[in-house]
Formats: structure tokens, sequence, C-alpha cells
């Protein structure tokens, strides 16, 4: 199933709770070299065929307006994955 | 006085909210999310609860709703819109208000009754109070840490758009310790906290006077209520 895959992250300079508390418990569970985790989210959009140009750039728009808010995260990724 | 009260998947607070609205005088109308009309109300509350179970982000897809594009619409034209809660979130997924809320800062939902200051009375919904009043009314989140950029917090500072802030404690790592906002023209306010959870004694907070006695958040909705008439 040919595919968009869209990733997200919380902004760099905002706090990331969620990667702070797994970088918390791996470095009590000894994983010394790990210094930062931050988490973000990978969405698929399936498509029955390739995605054309233009519905990567629909998919585009769709990251930035609505699969991200850009207040609080940025859109790092958005490319055609084949399978 | 017909305020409307929208329900979405997953809402909880909407029979609250409009109890608080009767309590306050006012006639409470349920809107639905999938209909466009909003049957010429002349205020909406977006109430609390995890629309859409919170997917996405909090409010992110209750924005896209087909009631929200009318409000949206009809904000714009000044009509009175609160957020309370998720429909806080709602506010700013859907561009009415500025900013983002993100996991509370220690990761735990908090349920505490939560003492206010009042910042601003010169909106829709809080016309009722004295500036620097002290309110205490329940909040109960997991996704209430409010943020801006610099430029935005600087903006809602200067321009006296905060209309609620946390008092004594921070309970969610807000930035400013901002626990409710206005747009510039007053009509949409958002908060993190539930008034409508503070309208009948012996269901609200505790206050010094008795037990459960708080009715503070009534004023919001009397509030509404005065500047409708007086538009």
């Amino acid at each position: 199933m040919p595919k968009i895959i869209v990733q997200v992250m919380p902004k760099q300079d905002l706090l990331d709770p969620q990667g702070k508390a797994v970088a918390r418990a791996l470095e009590r569970s000894g994983h010394k070299a790990i210094s930062a985790v931050r988490i973000g989210k990978r969405i698929e959009l399936h498509y029955a065929t390739t995605p054309t140009d233009s519905q990567l750039q629909e998919a585009r728009k769709i990251a930035e307006s609505f699969l991200s808010n850009g207040v609080i995260e940025d859109v790092v990724e958005v490319s055609i994955e084949q399978d | 006085m017909k305020i409307g009260v929208v329900t979405f998947p997953g809402s909880l607070d909407d029979r609250d909210a409009a109890r608080a609205i009767r309590l306050a005088g006012g006639e409470p109308i349920s809107l639905w999310h999938a209909d466009s009309s909003i049957k010429k109300v002349d205020a909406v509350v977006l109430p609390g609860g995890f629309s859409y179970g919170d997917y996405l982000r909090c409010g992110a897809i209750a924005a896209q709703a087909p009631v929200m594009k009318n409000i949206i619409k009809k904000a714009g034209e000044g009509l009175p819109v609160l957020g309370i809660c998720n429909g806080f979130q709602i506010l700013v997924e859907s561009h009415l208000l500025p900013g983002g809320l993100i996991r509370n800062e220690k990761q735990h939902f908090v349920c505490r009754d939560q003492k206010l200051r009042v910042e601003n009375v010169d909106s829709a919904w809080t016309s009722g109070f004295q500036k620097g009043d002290e309110i205490t009314i329940p909040l109960k989140n997991g996704e209430g840490g409010y943020i801006a950029t610099d430029e935005t917090l600087k903006m809602l500072e200067g321009e006296g758009l905060i209309t609620f802030r946390y008092l004594e404690v921070n309970p969610n790592g807000s930035m400013n310790d901002i626990a409710g906002l206005r747009n510039e023209r007053g009509n949409v306010v958002g908060l993190m906290p539930h008034p409508e959870h503070a309208v009948e004694p012996g269901f609200g907070p505790d206050s010094p006077v008795a037990m459960r006695s708080g009715v503070d958040g009534l004023r919001i909705f009397q509030s509404v209520l005065r500047s409708v008439i007086s538009a």
C-alpha cells in the first residue's frame, strides 16, 4: 500500500514531558549514554495508488494545518513510502 | 436569553454547563457537533470533556466539526463564546484564541479546587467581576499547560487579554500562571478551570463560609447574560 508518511515533533525549545519521563527511566536502567529523549508522532496516509505530486502537496498542507499545531509542534517530514 | 451548549462525541460537562446557564437565569439550548446550525442562540459555551478521545491533539478534531465552522464565523461577528477546559483547547485549535495547551508539567491529571485572580473584566464573560477578585472553582485537566511564543505572551500581557491567573498554586505549568484568556474584542473567552461546577450551594468547592458552598463560577454565566442584554 503506497503511503505518505507525516512526522511531527514537539518544538525543540519546548518541554517534552513524555520524552523527559522516558529519558529518566532509561537513565535509571543504566543507559547512561542517552542524554535526552524526544517523542513525536508518525502518521501514515494510505492511498490506493502511488500519490501524485499534487497529492503530496495536499498532504503537506494537511500536515501543517491539521495534523500538527504550529504553536507546539513542527512537521519534520512528509514523504512517499512504498512497500 | 438563549445560550447554546455544544455536545461533541466525548463531551462530559455539557449538561453541567446547561445547568449553570439555567441557574444564572438563561435558557440553555443543546447544539450538536454535526449540525452546522447554531439555532439563533445569543451566546455559545464549548464544554469540558474529552472530545474525540483527545485523539491527535486535545480539541483538534472538534475544531473541524461542522458546528465549529459556524461558531468561528459568528465569533468573528461578535457572538460571545466561552470555552471551558476541552472547550478552551477547541478555541486555541480553532485559532479563536492564541497559543496552545500541552500536557501538565508533572504529567499527572490534576483535580483540585483552584484559586484564581480575575485579571480583566472587559469581556462578555467577566464583566460581572471586579478586577482583582479572587475566586475558587474546580480545576480538572491532564493537558492544561498554557504555552505561547514570547511575542504572543508579550501581546497578551501588554493588551490585558489574560482574564484569569492561577493563584497560590500553578497546577499545570502554564506560562505566566495563565488560567484563562480573551480575544481582542472580548467576546471569546477560554479557561481551563470549570466555572460550571461552582454554581449551586451544596455542590461547589468548599468556602470559608461552609463546605461545598462555593458558587464563584455563577458570575461568569451571569456576566454574559448581562452583556447580551446591554448589547
